[in-house]
């Protein structure tokens, strides 16, 4: 290594050489920034300008109010009110028994909110928050309120609840709704509504609530809210408010309604109640009712076993879903059917023994009364409902144009009433049997079910849907639940128009023979004249009996003995006043044994109320008690036609052998 | 009377260096101001801050450079035993040993590197000038390597790095031969691959790794430089306005009033703002670099230099760390960034710049 000596001069111009050079790079680098900012806020502005934008604003769902349910008269059936409710979001929450432990020192939480909440908790997604307590009151909300900081993942929210005042009265007909669940959200998600629901937390679930689902729910708003870091709303930019959903109005009348649910006491059953006029839904009463509040925010173990009795099964609306053999009360449709389709003249007599057979057989078909009713012509075997003369037009009509003469009434198929979960009911045809059992149709068959037993099954709706249309001479309107609706937007009260399905075709005549006779079933002579007596207007009815176990040949049906669970159904359907009909109804009481005597005064009731204002002395179940000691009053009898006879088992449908 | 006090008052100040300083300062007074949600207290302190740091300037200014050629030597050796007193009875916090418990108060030794380091090798070449040899730089490096490894051990890599490369700028400016540089620049590169795998920490690695992919850790390691980016990018053209930054505002920027205040400016003035800053920082650099020339010792332009590309350095690693280019290390932007420390040290420099700079009576070596 050389040591030199470097003057001063060309020291200086070194330094100067690399000073420039210096500056030179640290220009470049700063153009190097200079550039990279070009590229970040002119070429990517977009990107990032939606990032800091995504970073900042919140879309928060408001959720609209529900629409309020309203019966005819304007009386609230479901409405909503704010409450504040204590709830947990799991995913930010601790370990969930031991914070559920410490908040039981704040706030009051029962066994049965425990249970709920772990039952919300297995079915729900983490990041939801779940109540655990409702309806807490001020102090409570303010003892937890100062408690807060302790509990991550805890708070209270105040919510709008959704009630139901009466209680069970309407839980078939308005329904309830419930936590949105997996099915629910799928569902949602299929029918691309799922943007409507966020921030709701629950959707109808049952009747109203969930057929006119869409419009009740309404339309969910969005606030474009500016949030901080930690998510902390800021302030609102935008809002878009949400709109309620719409009001409804129902055709249901609440007293009449809770007239016809107090005449079936202890009685299982069913009663729809339609206006001939427009084929509104008048009363939809199916018996045993729940409580739909207790469904809303989800239902607890205890209450849930006692609604599944298998018995009482009270969440089967049987109005809808409860399908029985309609027994006699086919018989007026029936006899129609002959004179119409040419069968059976008005003036047309059978002599009565009390049992019909088919050519080439001893196979007795029995009549309910053991000694026939003698000489019958149409309209007496309507009034005093004989068997006989109908296991005979039954075999002449035959199984096809039975089912082609009865579906016109709506038998066989769902009759479109504005409700969900509805069962078509049967209508037997041979190739229906073949299809479903393989087996060819017996001509038995044909005969049974000219009395409305055997395959054949209808809904109550169903049998209140075909007597609407004898009482409206033909015209068919669509069962209807909802009369008016309030829009949102505009306030303004729409009402529906009734919907005409079509118009039958009958001869004035044979018509008017079929509705005559109807009425003399409540007159003396009828089956059921006891619950038509002292009616100051003109009922027509028919009652029925839907056997619940075949009796085997030769054995003598006592209903002494049955099993109460094994007695008949008791049916009836009647329509009033028979000069101008403003109501149609069918009833349904199961295992009430006779129509007459147990369903027909319940529609009597009914028919008072809506047409005389009159209202029943309430007494538990005044009509039900007296049947269920097992004396049935004799003149209340179907069989009321031989009163000097003693009670008689009856059977309507002979069993093939 | 009072105009020639005044005159010899102020005889040792850089009118243009000065006045660009103080349009800086303006700079960050209204970007604390908005950065600290309007804070009273945070701007107190930063006017304090500033106060402090410009009467060190002042005072600095004064010193003629013989005393500070003096001071060179005897402040290196402190400071290196300061850094030997850290790595055996130090502080740790935050997992890193940088401080130094004196009772009074902590100290961090190698803040005081920062000027010790260069101003010893400047020192150096001064002292060795007439005899100058390819000896002298090995024993150059040799006296910057002693501090930046204790500080690399301590760890603390950013702070090491930034003094190595202001004592690399002495070296540079005394007539480092490009062999040399080309030669260890060849040895860095090829070095890296093990200084990756065996001197570098976990954390450091992985601050390395998300400024490749800053996404890979969306909420953890990549948030600041995600954060900030998107800051600086939504400042578009023209920014958000003053106060208008909602990155900032929202709290979605971490460290914005100290070392992302950048990010800050960049967001609610946009392009037109950061072109105007780079060319404020480019005027600074410009004017001290003519200074530094014109100081009429080598120790003075050395050290000039040194002070000068090390400003520019650390203006140029703080907003390329922000924007996204390079990896996030502990470096405020100059002049700009709230903080006592830095402030001081910067205008300190500026100050012993000056220095250098004006008093031209000086004995001609």
């Amino acid at each position: 290594m050389r040591t030199r000596l470097i003057n001063p001069e060309e020291e200086f111009r070194r330094y100067r050489q690399r000073m420039e050079i210096g500056a030179v790079v640290a220009g470049i680098m700063l153009l190097g920034l200079f550039v990279r900012f070009v590229w970040l806020q002119v070429v990517q502005y977009d990107r990032y300008h939606a990032l800091a934008e995504n970073n900042r604003i919140a879309l928060v769902p408001a959720p609209p109010s529900r629409g309020v349910v309203y019966d005819r008269m304007g009386t609230v059936l479901a409405h909503n009110y704010s409450a504040y409710t204590l709830e947990i979001t799991p995913s930010k929450a601790g370990k969930m028994d031991d914070l559920i432990d410490q908040l039981a020192a704040i706030v009051t939480i029962d066994v049965g909110d425990r249970k709920r909440f772990k039952k919300l908790l297995a079915e729900s997604k983490n990041f939801e928050s779940i109540p655990l307590r409702n309806q807490l009151s001020e102090e409570e909300a303010a003892r937890f309120a100062v408690n807060r900081y302790r509990f991550p993942g805890v708070e209270v929210k105040a919510r709008l609840f959704r009630q139901y005042p009466f209680g069970e009265s309407f839980a078939h007909v308005v329904g309830y709704i419930g936590r949105i669940g997996q099915k629910d959200a799928e569902q949602l998600e299929a029918t691309g509504r799922s943007a409507n629901y966020r921030g709701s937390d629950h959707i109808g679930k049952l009747g109203v609530e969930a057929s006119y689902e869409h419009w009740l729910h309404g339309r969910t708003g969005i606030e474009k809210v500016e949030t901080d870091s930690s998510g902390r709303a800021v302030r609102v930019l935008s809002r878009t408010p949400p709109v309620s959903g719409h009001n409804l109005w129902l055709h249901v009348d609440s007293r009449l309604q809770q007239v016809a649910e107090r005449m079936f006491g202890e009685y299982r059953g069913a009663l729809v109640a339609l206006d001939p006029r427009n084929g509104g839904v008048l009363a939809l009463v199916s018996r045993p009712g729940f409580d739909p509040n207790l469904f809303i925010d989800g239902i607890d173990q205890a209450s849930w076993e006692v609604l599944n009795h298998p018995v009482e099964r009270p969440l089967i609306n049987r109005a809808l879903r409860g399908i029985y053999p309609p027994g006699s009360t086919i018989k007026p449709f029936m006899g129609l059917g002959g004179l119409e389709l040419g069968l059976r003249q008005p003036g047309d007599t059978i002599s009565d023994p009390g049992y019909f057979t088919l050519p080439g057989s001893s196979h007795r078909y029995r009549d309910w009364k053991k000694d026939g009713h003698g000489m019958v012509d149409l309209k007496k075997s309507i009034t005093v409902s004989c068997d006989t003369y109908y296991y005979g037009l039954a075999r002449d009509m035959g199984i096809e144009r039975m089912a082609g003469f009865l579906r016109q009434f709506g038998f066989g198929q769902k009759s479109d009433v504005d409700l969900d979960g509805e069962l078509p009911g049967l209508l037997p045809t041979p190739e229906w049997k073949q299809r479903r059992f393989k087996q060819p149709w017996w001509p038995g068959e044909t005969v049974i079910a000219g009395i409305g037993q055997g395959y054949m099954l209808a809904s109550p709706m169903q049998l209140a849907l075909a007597t609407m249309t004898l009482a409206t001479r033909g015209m068919v309107y669509k069962p209807q639940l909802v009369k008016a609706w309030q829009d949102p937007l505009t306030g303004k009260v729409v009402h529906a128009t009734p919907t005409r399905m079509g118009k039958l075709d009958f001869n004035e005549r044979n018509l008017r023979l079929v509705q005559e006779a109807m009425v003399d079933v409540m007159l003396p002579g009828g089956t059921a004249s006891g619950a038509g007596a002292g009616a100051p207007y003109l009922i027509a009815g028919k009652t029925g009996t839907a056997q619940v176990k075949s009796i085997k040949q030769g054995a003598r049906y006592d209903e002494h003995r049955t099993a109460l669970l094994h007695r008949d159904h008791a049916l009836f359907i009647a329509y009033a006043p028979a000069d101008n009909p403003k109501i149609a109804l069918a009833v349904m009481v199961e295992n009430g044994g006779h129509g007459g005597s147990v369903a027909a005064p319940i529609a009597r009731k009914v028919m008072d109320y809506w047409l005389l204002g009159k209202l029943p002395d309430i007494g538990p179940g005044p009509a039900g008690s007296a049947a269920a000691e097992g004396g049935a009053a004799e003149e209340e009898q179907e069989d009321s036609v031989s009163l000097e006879e003693r009670p008689l088992p009856r059977v309507e449908a002979g069993v093939e052998e | 009377m009072i105009a020639r006090l005044l005159r010899r008052l102020f005889a040792h100040l850089d009118g243009p260096l000065l006045g660009l300083l103080a349009l800086l300062l303006l700079i960050s007074l209204a970007t604390v101001y908005s950065a600290s949600g309007a804070s009273p207290e945070k701007m107190v302190a930063h006017l304090r801050n500033i106060g402090i740091a410009l009467t060190a300037m002042f005072l600095v200014s004064h010193i003629p450079p013989q005393r500070l050629m003096q001071f060179a030597p005897p402040v290196y050796v402190l400071g290196v035993l300061l850094l030997v007193g850290v790595a055996l009875f130090g502080v740790v916090v935050n997992g890193s040993r940088r401080w130094l418990d004196l009772g009074l108060a902590r100290i961090q030794p190698s803040e005081l590197m920062r000027l010790a380091g260069p101003m010893m090798l400047a020192w150096y070449f001064h002292y060795k000038q007439s005899t100058l040899g390819p000896r002298d730089f090995v024993l150059a490096a040799v006296l910057l390597a002693l501090p930046v490894g204790f500080i690399a051990k301590q760890p603390d890599l950013g702070t090491s790095l930034l003094i190595t490369a202001s004592g690399f700028y002495v070296l540079f400016l005394a007539g480092l031969s490009w062999k040399v540089m080309v030669a260890g620049a060849v040895t860095a590169g090829a070095a890296l691959p093990l200084a990756w795998n065996y001197l570098l920490h976990d954390y450091q690695r992985q601050r390395v790794m998300t400024l490749v992919d800053p996404m890979s850790d969306p909420l953890g390691a990549g948030y600041h430089i995600i954060q900030s980016t998107i800051a600086v990018g939504s400042g578009g053209m023209a920014g958000k306005g003053w106060m208008g930054g909602t990155q900032a505002h929202l709290d979605f920027l971490p460290e914005r009033s100290t070392d992302f205040i950048f990010a800050v400016f960049s967001e609610e003035f946009g392009l037109v703002g950061n072109l105007f800053l780079l060319i404020l920082y480019a005027a600074i650099i410009g004017r001290g670099l003519w200074l530094a020339a014109s100081a009429p010792s080598l120790f003075g332009r050395l050290l000039a230099g040194s002070i000068v590309l090390t400003f520019f350095t650390y203006a140029f690693v703080n907003m390329g760390m922000v924007s996204g280019i390079l990896p996030v290390v502990g470096v405020p932007l100059p002049l700009v960034s709230f903080g006592g420390t830095s402030m001081l040290t910067v205008l300190a420099g500026f100050g012993i710049l000056m220095s250098l700079a004006t008093h031209k009576k000086l004995v001609k070596t």
